[in-house]
């Protein structure tokens, strides 16, 4: 009997994965539950583990190649339920055919040869253009592609190193071209005197680091006025999905987190309802379990609005790219000594540059305005808690 | 123009032909009295009298050489099968008399014989087959499948007008489930001519008859995906426009050729073989079909359902050539 694996469903808002690698080959045994390939989805690793015991007879789709959900990905010839013992040996197996499946990569349809031919292309011209057909064929498509950016100049040179994007490079940048064709975004944004907080953060970090085993940062004191202020600017907690807007009920809060590869971007759930320790553990948590590269995909979906804090690079402006289909994002600057005008005098203040972008169609300047200075008043009269 | 379905645009054709010209006539089981299985002659009996709205005795091979017998003595005789699974009771009649008359003898056979054909009705075996293929095979002949009420009219006169003996092929599902604009005057379409009836940049879609609506149905669909299929209709199987089939082919580098008949020796076979041979420099990915397996059809709705092509299986195999 055989048993088909299908590209899963990881999360309601995934359509399509990636695999990323096989772990076993055809004509290797694998046992129920054992891990048989890694997918990507959202930019997110997965190992998918074998619905079945049996032998890998058919593998469909390559590594590298992207499938729509439930697409097969292979067969595997489950084992058969247990038979008498007789003296004749089991028959051997059919030798199955080997799938013709090495053809594609160093071959060459007759239509990209012939216009290969007419462009005067070499064979060595061929193998710089980027592929994008199945198991790594170059297509027609691919030829014009590299046709057309030949004649704009932007051809590579000699010398010059070509990299493919990685699948997260793709997935990233897909996700930023469509919120920037999508969303027209702008960007507001408000100056936060922070020194209450940092000596509060001063004072505290030592203790606060020992009682709940996480680093005390900016990041949760940001996070939880966010979400205070969120709830009272609900269309900034909100999806917009076509011509109407969702207002969630729930607050989740993504966090960027870059990595060397790329970002991406965690959800801290229901922020709202959480005290400051309790925001520091959890963000501490998704945020290391994000570079070791153990988030999973149900942990980067749900968010309905994203923090990026732009701190640890030393910047102090940016104008940041909406997470769609989410309605803001707020960018944060670093944090720095200026000196500030208070009364008459100029004293030295800890201050920081809120950068809020939003998504033009669904707000005006007027809303984001009042999001920031509701939280700016969240920063500014920050309270200790009670610890 | 008024809107009309496919089989009343046959019913116009016919009528149209036989109000203009005297030499056409009808020969059929069933088409005087009863009005035809389909009811496309009905009333023509009153209109036209007996003598050119005749009901013929259960015996295909023997009204189709009466007709052949007419066309070569000057008349148009149109030929209605009650179903096209019976067209191979007249086997010997259509391809060896009136395929070979006029090559052996100087003298064309100027006749149509309307085959109602094809599935998803739930009609079994007996009465749900596309034999155009077998008439393709046979020199001589010219065979015609339209897919539109327009082109149905079109093409029916068309084939009354030619010289040649007609295979017209007129698809049972689309008589009452095709509808569309049509003159109500007279106009013909020439045989010959594939018509493109969806432009497109990235695959070839060729097909024809009750297949063109699951094509531009799945064509549609691939659309929201950013992939433009052409759908190219042929309309006349023979003789077959190859020159439409190999300047969209050359276009867009990927084929995919559909029909409903057995995939085994179709048209599809044919379309396929021009192909690889007018232009393989052009193939950016191997030559596709999609097409009934290679058994009877069946009679439980279920299996019928999973023998005939469809929109979603026809969109499955356009996303598998669009990726490869």
């Amino acid at each position: 009997m055989a048993i088909e694996v299908v590209m899963p469903q990881m999360g309601q808002s995934v359509a399509e994965g990636t695999v990323i690698q096989w772990l076993k080959q055809e004509g290797e045994r694998v046992e129920k539950d054992e891990a048989l390939l890694t997918i990507n989805t959202d930019k997110i690793d997965v190992e998918i583990p074998s619905p079945g015991a049996g032998t890998v007879s058919r593998i469909f789709v390559r590594d590298g190649e992207t499938v729509p959900v439930g697409t097969p990905l292979a067969t595997i010839d489950a084992v058969e339920p247990e038979r008498p013992l007789t003296g004749t040996p089991a028959p051997a197996p059919p030798v199955e055919a080997a799938r013709v499946s090495e053809e594609t990569t160093h071959w060459y349809s007759p239509a990209v040869l012939a216009l290969a031919e007419q462009q005067g292309l070499k064979p060595s011209d061929l193998k710089k253009i980027r592929k994008t057909g199945r198991g790594d064929r170059l297509t027609k498509q691919d030829i014009l592609a590299y046709l057309e950016q030949r004649e704009t100049g932007a051809a590579p040179r000699a010398g010059d190193e070509v990299i493919p994007f990685t699948p997260m490079r793709r997935a990233i940048a897909e996700h930023m071209v469509r919120s920037k064709q999508t969303a027209p975004h702008a960007t507001a944004i408000i100056e936060v005197d922070m020194t209450a907080i940092a000596e509060f953060r001063e004072r505290e970090k030592v203790a606060f680091a020992e009682r709940w085993s996480s680093p005390l940062t900016f990041l949760p004191f940001i996070i939880q006025a966010t979400a205070s202020a969120l709830k009272g600017n609900p269309w900034l907690n909100a999806w917009a999905q076509g011509d109407r807007t969702v207002l969630k009920r729930e607050i989740n809060i993504g966090i960027a987190v870059a990595l060397a590869e790329g970002l991406i971007v965690p959800v801290l759930k229901r922020a709202d309802g959480l005290r400051l320790a309790e925001i520091a553990q959890q963000s501490d948590d998704l945020v290391r379990r994000v570079r070791e590269k153990r988030i999973t995909p149900m942990e980067v979906q749900e968010g309905t609005f994203t923090v990026n804090n732009l701190g640890a690079s030393g910047i102090l402006l940016a104008t940041p790219i909406i997470v769609q289909p989410q309605t803001g994002i707020l960018g944060i600057g670093a944090v720095t000594r200026r000196p500030i005008v208070v009364g008459d005098d100029v004293t030295i203040r800890s201050m920081a540059y809120f950068c809020l972008s939003f998504d033009h169609r669904v707000i005006d300047g007027t809303v984001a305005g009042q999001f920031l200075q509701e939280l700016k008043a969240g920063l500014e009269g920050f309270n200790p808690p009670r610890t | 123009m008024a809107e009309m379905t496919y089989l009343e645009a046959i019913r116009q054709a016919l009528w149209e032909e036989m109000d203009q010209d005297d030499r056409v006539f009808l020969l059929g089981e069933d088409i005087g009295t009863y009005g035809g299985a389909f009811k496309i002659t009905q009333g023509f009996l009153d209109k036209f009298g007996e003598d050119r709205v005749i009901d013929t005795p259960l015996a295909e091979s023997g009204f189709v050489g009466a007709a052949i017998g007419a066309a070569l003595v000057g008349m148009r005789p149109v030929v209605e099968m009650q179903f096209a699974d019976f067209i191979s009771c007249a086997f010997d009649q259509i391809v060896n008399m009136a395929a070979k008359h006029h090559y052996r003898l100087g003298e064309p056979v100027p006749m149509v014989i309307r085959a109602p054909y094809g599935g998803r009705l739930h009609a079994g075996p007996f009465h749900s087959q596309c034999p155009e293929a077998w008439f393709i095979h046979s020199p001589g002949l010219k065979v015609v499948a339209p897919a539109t009420p327009y082109d149905a009219k079109g093409l029916l006169k068309a084939s009354i007008r030619d010289l040649n003996p007609v295979i017209y092929c007129e698809h049972k599902y689309l008589y009452r489930h095709a509808k569309g604009e049509v003159p109500i005057d007279d106009y013909v379409l020439p045989l010959g001519e594939a018509d493109i009836k969806r432009e497109g940049t990235d695959i070839a879609l060729i097909t024809y008859g009750a297949m063109v609506q699951q094509a531009l149905e799945a064509a549609d669909e691939m659309s929201q995906q950013g992939i433009e299929v052409e759908v190219v209709d042929l309309r006349t199987l023979c003789p077959l426009d190859t020159d439409a089939i190999l300047a969209s082919v050359k276009k867009t580098g990927k084929v995919l050729i559909v029909h409903e008949a057995p995939q085994v020796c179709g048209i599809g076979a044919e379309i396929a073989g021009v192909i690889a041979q007018e232009a393989f420099h052009y193939l950016d990915a191997p030559v596709t079909r999609l097409a009934a397996p290679h058994t009877p059809v069946p009679f439980s709705p279920p299996l019928e359902d999973f023998y005939l092509p469809n929109a979603t299986k026809i969109a499955a195999k356009l996303k598998d050539l669009a990726s490869y």
